[in-house]
């Protein structure tokens, strides 16, 4: 159970990330979630939003290189030690994250993270054996 | 007072000089002519022959022989003696992996020492010098040349090689250097060096032979005053012998063309037509006394003028200007040939698409290579790992194929400037000229 993450290579200028969400919001792309890995010269924007398929169609028509990745959304209870609990899970199954970021909703009592595994179907598995609850991109923005 | 190392030559009479051009021009001609196919096919479709050539005056005649003549002939095909006779090969990059070679016998080797020899004596070199040389050594001729020509003025020589900038200033004060050969953007660098350790007490420099890229009289000024030493400019190219085909005089305002090796000739680098002394427009030279590789009427790409102005050093030879330009768009970064065309191939190996730009600068004296390449959808991932070892593997293409190191900087498509639906290649911030 994977929801899509649309990654975006953006450059390191002042300027670029506005101009980048003003093409979202002019079409009223809706975000979830957001981060961004970065490097000297580029960034790598990674966004979850309610509607992949037009975003990745808005970006495709304003020249960006993107691509769309399918991440898990894992619901962590808000309480002390659900992450790490989650974490040894995974490690005991020898599933590296490549990287992970956080986000949360007006739902209460309840945060997400983003992980992007190398084999999605292995934690997937690991993750709803061990009673892991994981988001789709509908319930993302029902809550 | 001007010393000379062959004052006999350096300071013939014009009609000496005139007298052995004609008759070596005629020598060589009949030379390739009957030991080289490619030049008789030359010959023979501009309806030349070798009786056609019988002074200085009727070097027009012959048919220009460019870079892409030499890469056609790669490897053998220009070499005018038999593979016994020649005894070295030295090499300048190419495009597309296709190099240009050179051969010498050990007669032509001697008066490329020599030439080099001419400019370490009009650069103050004496045989109680030491010569410290960081010009590379193998197969660019920068190290080689030098080398030689310190032996042949009996200075003490130091083959440094390039590199190890700490090494090369404990050698200059242990050793004394007192002449250093170099490029000029790395004696601005050693200059630097030797300032920030503190060092500029102990070094014995007094002079600098430096050449292979072009720098400018500010940058002159620049090393002179951080090494304390009077800077000299040389000038040459490895497909007619090396550095050394040119060399600066006390007088500091041109370098004078070793004549009774080398015509020299400007021409209209569009029409090809000749133009008189005092015309800037594209050097030509013809070398009259190689044996293993002589070039007849070869298209430097290098803007320059000539002056046969008298000049106060006492040398007759004809001056040529520091290079004003090229009529090609070759860059020299770091004293290295680098074409455009080489990294548009580089780039197009490793799957991009040739949306480039070329950016060259110099910052503290020495040279920048930025290529931008625009990011496509085939080289993006959503891992940043993936993406930087991509940028890496084409640092490392580009590398193997310059010979230099080129910063890769991704930017995003569509935003490579571009000029009249042409995108712009090569921004050269550097002010040479």
């Amino acid at each position: 159970m994977t929801v899509k993450q649309i990654s975006v290579f953006v450059e390191n200028k002042p300027g670029r990330l506005a101009e980048f969400i003003d093409i979202l919001s002019e079409h009223k792309i809706d975000m979830r979630a957001m981060s961004i890995a970065e490097t000297q010269d580029f960034g790598i924007l990674r966004i979850i939003v309610d509607n992949p398929e037009k975003a990745a169609e808005v970006i495709q028509n304003a020249h960006y290189v993107f691509s769309v990745t399918p991440v898990l959304a894992v619901a962590i209870p808000d309480e002390p030690g659900s992450l790490s609990e989650i974490l040894h899970t995974l490690a005991n199954h020898d599933i590296s994250l490549e990287y992970t970021y956080a986000f949360i909703t007006r739902q209460e009592k309840v945060a997400y993270m983003v992980f992007r595994v190398a084999d999605n179907d292995k934690a997937t598995k690991v993750l709803t054996d061990h009673n892991i609850k994981l988001a789709t991109q509908e319930e993302l923005f029902q809550i | 007072m001007e010393r000379y190392f062959q004052p006999e030559i350096e300071c013939a009479s014009r009609e000496q000089i005139r007298a052995w051009q004609d008759e070596r021009l005629v020598k060589t001609v009949a030379h390739v002519y009957k030991n080289v196919p490619y030049y008789r096919n030359m010959m023979k479709e501009k309806g030349v022959e070798p009786g056609d050539i019988q002074s200085v005056d009727d070097l027009h005649k012959l048919p220009f022989l460019t870079k892409d003549d030499l890469r056609d002939a790669y490897p053998y095909g220009l070499l005018a003696v038999p593979l016994a006779d020649a005894v070295r090969i030295q090499s300048t990059s190419g495009t597309t992996g296709r190099r240009v070679v050179a051969f010498y016998t050990q007669h032509d080797i001697d008066l490329w020492d020599e030439c080099c020899a001419r400019a370490i004596v009009a650069a103050g070199g004496t045989k109680e010098d030491v010569v410290h040389v960081c010009y590379g050594y193998g197969l660019f001729t920068g190290g080689p040349g030098l080398n030689g020509g310190s032996h042949k003025v009996g200075s003490l020589t130091l083959p440094m090689s390039s590199g190890n900038t700490e090494r090369q200033i404990q050698f200059m004060i242990d050793l004394e250097s007192t002449i250093l050969c170099c490029t000029p953007s790395y004696a601005a660098y050693l200059g630097e060096t030797v300032h920030e350790m503190g060092l500029r007490d102990k070094i014995k420099l007094k002079a600098g032979i430096f050449g292979a890229e072009a720098w400018s009289e500010e940058m002159r000024r620049d090393i002179e005053k951080t090494l304390g030493i009077k800077a000299y400019d040389i000038y040459g190219l490895t497909e007619i012998s090396g550095p050394g085909v040119s060399f600066e005089c006390s007088e500091q305002t041109g370098m004078h063309i070793n004549e009774d090796h080398f015509i020299a000739e400007i021409i209209n680098p569009e029409t090809g037509e000749v133009l008189p002394e005092g015309e800037k427009g594209e050097l030509v030279f013809t070398s009259i006394t190689k044996e293993a590789f002589p070039l007849l009427r070869y298209r430097t790409r290098d803007i320059c003028v000539l002056t046969r102005k008298e000049c106060s050093c006492g040398r007759t030879h004809v001056k040529m200007s520091k290079p004003m330009g090229r009529s090609d768009d070759m860059l020299i970064i770091k004293g290295v040939n680098v074409f455009p065309s080489q990294i548009e191939t580089v780039l197009l190996n490793k799957g991009y698409q040739a949306n480039y730009q070329i950016i060259v600068d110099r910052v503290n004296n020495s040279d920048t290579l930025d290529v931008q390449v625009e990011m496509t959808p085939e080289m993006f991932s959503d891992s940043v790992t993936e993406v930087s070892a991509k940028e890496k593997e084409l640092v490392n293409a580009l590398k193997a194929m310059l010979g230099i190191y080129a910063k890769v900087q991704l930017v995003a498509p569509k935003t490579i400037a571009r000029s009249e639906g042409k995108a712009v290649r090569i921004i050269d911030k550097r002010k040479l000229y």
